[in-house]
């Protein structure tokens, strides 16, 4: 269990309040070192070459004329890396199929979509490595490819992996298939429920796959010396996990590899794993000097991980009352070129915000020629609100309801039993629901053309593996050391912990991200865990430092250390009969820890959790034009169960960017390929990913029902706000315009034909 | 005693149907033993890519967690985030 404890009573004088961020001053003057930043002496460059087909076996790789190229140090392909069969695929702790995802980094027999790399060079400037690239001779057998989960999934479908036979069925198949796994949940009887409605809504609704568009493409230096240690400098979600998993894909002892991390220029999921850093380290190894790789904004697109699209049917009914008797969705899932789409997150999500006693969620999992998929903020999740939030609407609308008051009518709370099994504990459903409802937004007039949509949004939120050290350095002030990357502001929201449980001014208090020989294994940062676990973990390591000074004020003053408290950032005599003492503050005993026994420090590991989950419901405004089917977000308000704000500025910033996240992935934001399987559209002029004219400012709405297992209340923040978005704005486009959109992205072209058809 | 609940497909294959079941047990090795006693092989299962929430609360690679009397012990699939 995690110490909940709360150190106050909850008026806090730093928690929840608006510091001033510690990063802020080299971001905003470009000091602030990212992946690209770093440089060697002797350094190379590095460079992929990737495949142009969408499927193709590899009969011949030539590297000779690159090798001969002066200035060319080092080429690698798959028969510089060791290949890993499938009863290694896994390793220890790490949450990956070895096997998949080295052949994933570099193809060994075939390629398995646009983009797949077969090989890499270092030479000593980024033009020469392009050049050389170019010399390399590949000889491919094109194969048939597929894309789209439906026909993957359909007898006779080009197949991807001769080994791949589908889990999760009543019978183990006898054939191999591109579906890598069905999963299935269910509480009660869905016939019964349907049974039982008065009016049932259902329909289908595909999706597709987006990009979660961080604006720092992959970059890594990586330095690997001669006796087989090395140190890698990048930007990712975990440098613990890029440790581990080099290690794990190179086969050399983690203790060998040191990660350095660098500040990151956004995530979302999509640097969860590695993408670049094993090739950087075999080519440094090869070459005898640093590598420095970095990808293009093509390469990101073609080559790192989008989340899946999809094909959804979603079936819903209900009483005249509002009263939802039955939930049923299935779900097919692109994976991309190898096994391990979120669809069974989306099949536990969907319902959850909703208390329904027959619900069915089925879901595949189906391998396509298309980059293997990669986390996307709650992953899966808001796929399947996609649809089931819509098909509530029109539910709704059908029984002349208001599709606020039917969400209240259904809302889940403490209590509820979910379709994938736990029932809730306390959460902050129907406080949100309710604070959306009241918001003047949801009862402002509107327009002509105008319309107004709403959709709910469950995620678990995620604990896990979290080492972090609190330090009382040399004049009084604190050093806070995370194992964790801050991408959403926890360097912040540590130091006001940090400071509350001291009761020191926060300006007293630093953080820095350390690296992996600083600290215990921390897992990566996603799926909003930091704030809450390195929170928990910091505080327990806080009051451990505060015991150790009210300790050495008992040694000073020669009292008994329950005579001594620790009040407002100093130690004080507990009462009249521990005598009279002026109080020492932080400055005070730092200055005196040589004589009192040393340094004062605090390290500490946890495997932390019940993170206690979160909901969200947003509401949104949008104009269509009917003649060219552009939709304009007038009005967005975003309410969320936070738990505790620890930083608001943050939560909102977490807030608003998921919506707009959001926004992109509902109105513009999509894949496109040809019919050779080849990706059109990889860069940002013609994948549209919202700007600031495209939306009106997001309004975030903090609603706070503190989670009970943390000792401030927090819950994880980043996740929940992209789950609404898409179903949200599909509402709101209904009720401007009457036309259900039911294939994202609702572009322009699709809205205007919509519009056409309906006429 | 304590409530475990299992998913659907894993109940079809090992515990003849049951999705819940009462147990004795006190943490959640115990009570993975327990079922593995009773339903042999459903122990590799729930030990494999598995979460549990306990009386709501999601806790993962966990197996001394202690588990109240009146607890409810949820085996779900083990949760990543982005």
């Amino acid at each position: 269990m995690n110490d909940t404890a709360i150190p106050g009573n909850g008026e806090y004088k730093w928690v929840g309040k608006r510091t001033i961020r510690p990063d802020g001053v080299d971001k905003v003057t470009g000091r602030a070192a990212y992946g690209a930043d770093y440089s060697m002496p002797g350094m190379l460059f590095g460079k992929v070459l990737r495949s142009p087909h969408a499927h193709a076996r590899i009969v011949k790789i030539d590297t000779s004329k690159a090798e001969a190229l002066k200035g060319v140090k080092a080429v690698i392909t798959a028969a510089d890396w060791p290949e890993i069969p499938p009863q290694r695929a896994s390793k220890g702790t790490a949450p990956v199929n070895f096997c998949h995802l080295s052949d994933n980094l570099m193809a060994r027999r075939k390629v398995l979509y646009d983009g797949h790399a077969v090989a890499a060079v270092a030479a000593t400037s980024p033009q020469i490595a392009k050049r050389a690239a170019k010399l390399i001779d590949v000889e491919y057998e094109v194969l048939p490819h597929v894309i789209d989960p439906v026909e993957a999934a359909a007898d006779g479908a080009p197949l991807l992996h001769e080994d791949l036979f589908t889990g999760g069925l009543e019978e183990k198949p006898s054939a191999p298939s591109n579906v890598a796994n069905r999963v299935k949940f269910a509480i009660g009887d869905i016939d019964v429920g349907f049974a039982a409605a008065d009016e049932i809504v259902e329909r289908e609704y595909t999706t597709k796959a987006v990009h979660q568009g961080y604006i720092e493409p992959h970059a890594v230096t990586a330095n690997m010396s001669e006796d087989g240690t090395a140190t890698v400098w990048s930007s990712s979600q975990g440098q613990f996990m890029i440790r581990q998993y080099c290690a794990g894909l190179l086969e050399v002892p983690a203790s060998n590899i040191r990660v350095i991390p660098a500040e990151i220029g956004g995530g979302f999921g999509g640097k969860t794993t590695v993408w670049l850093e094993p090739h950087a380290l075999l080519l440094s190894k090869k070459a005898g000097r640093p590598v420095k790789m970095q990808m293009s904004r093509d390469e990101v697109f073609r080559a790192s991980g989008p989340t899946s699209g999809s094909w959804m049917k979603i079936k819903i009914g209900a009483k005249k009352d509002g009263t939802i008797t039955a939930g049923q969705a299935e779900y097919k899932f692109q994976a991309g070129a190898y096994p391990g789409s979120p669809v069974q997150l989306a099949c536990m999500c969907g319902f959850t915000p909703y208390d329904i006693e027959n619900v069915e969620s089925v879901g595949y999992d189906i391998v396509v020629n298309r980059p293997k998929a990669t986390a996307y903020r709650a992953p899966g999740a808001p796929i399947g609100a996609y649809g089931i939030e819509s098909a509530l609407h029109e539910l709704a609308r059908k029984l002349d309801l208001d599709p606020m008051e039917m969400r209240l009518k259904n809302a889940a709370k403490q209590g509820t039993k979910t379709s994938y099994g736990p029932t809730l504990g306390v959460v902050g459903n129907i406080e949100t629901m309710t604070a959306a409802k009241d918001h003047d937004h949801y009862k402002a007039p509107l327009g002509e053309n105008q319309g107004r949509g709403v959709a709910s949004g469950f995620w678990f939120n995620v604990g896990g593996e979290t080492s972090c050290a609190v330090s009382l350095l040399e004049d009084g002030s604190v050093m806070v050391t995370s194992g964790s990357p801050d991408i959403g502001g926890s360097r912040a929201s540590l130091c006001n912990m940090a400071a509350e449980v001291l009761g020191c001014d926060v300006e007293n208090v630093k953080a820095i991200i350390a690296d992996t020989s600083s600290l215990g294994f921390n897992r990566h940062t996603g799926g909003s865990r930091v704030t809450f676990a390195a929170g928990i973990v910091v505080t327990d390591a806080t009051k451990d430092i505060v015991q150790q000074l009210r300790e050495r004020a008992a040694l000073i003053w020669d009292i008994d250390v329950d005579a001594v408290e620790w009040v407002d950032g100093e130690a004080r005599p507990a009462g009249p009969n521990a005598g009279e003492f002026e109080p020492l503050t932080l400055a005070d005993i730092a200055g005196k820890t040589l004589e009192t026994g040393g340094p004062i420090n605090a390290k500490k590991s946890m495997n932390v959790q019940a993170p206690g989950p979160a909901f969200g419901t947003h509401i949104v405004d949008v104009e269509v034009d009917k003649e060219t089917g552009h939709v304009t977000i007038l009005r967005y308000t975003a309410v969320q169960d936070v738990g505790k704000a620890v930083h608001p500025s943050y939560v909102e910033g977490q807030i608003q960017g998921g919506a707009a996240q959001g926004v992109g992935w509902a109105l513009n934001e999509e894949y496109i390929y040809d019919d050779q399987g080849r990706m059109e559209n990889p860069g940002f002029l013609d994948y549209r990913i919202p700007v600031a004219s495209d939306l009106p400012m997001i309004e975030a709405v903090m609603v706070e029902v503190a989670n009970p297992t943390h000792p401030f209340g927090v819950r994880g923040v980043g996740e929940v706000p992209i789950i609404p978005p898409m179903a949200a704005i599909a509402n709101a486009i209904e009720d401007a315009v009457g036309v259900r959109m039911a294939d994202l992205p609702m572009s322009p072209p699709k809205v205007l034909a919509a519009l056409d058809a309906a006429d | 005693m304590a409530n475990v609940i299992i998913n659907r497909e894993i109940a079809r294959q090992y515990t003849e149907g049951q999705t819940e079941i009462e147990v004795t047990s006190d943490n959640i090795r115990a009570v993975i033993r327990e079922l593995d006693a009773r339903f042999p092989g459903v122990g590799q299962v729930l030990r494999t890519d598995m979460a549990v929430a306990i009386d709501g609360e999601i806790y993962q690679d966990v197996l001394l967690e202690p588990v109240g009397p009146n607890s409810e012990v949820a085996f779900i699939p083990a949760i990543e985030g982005g």
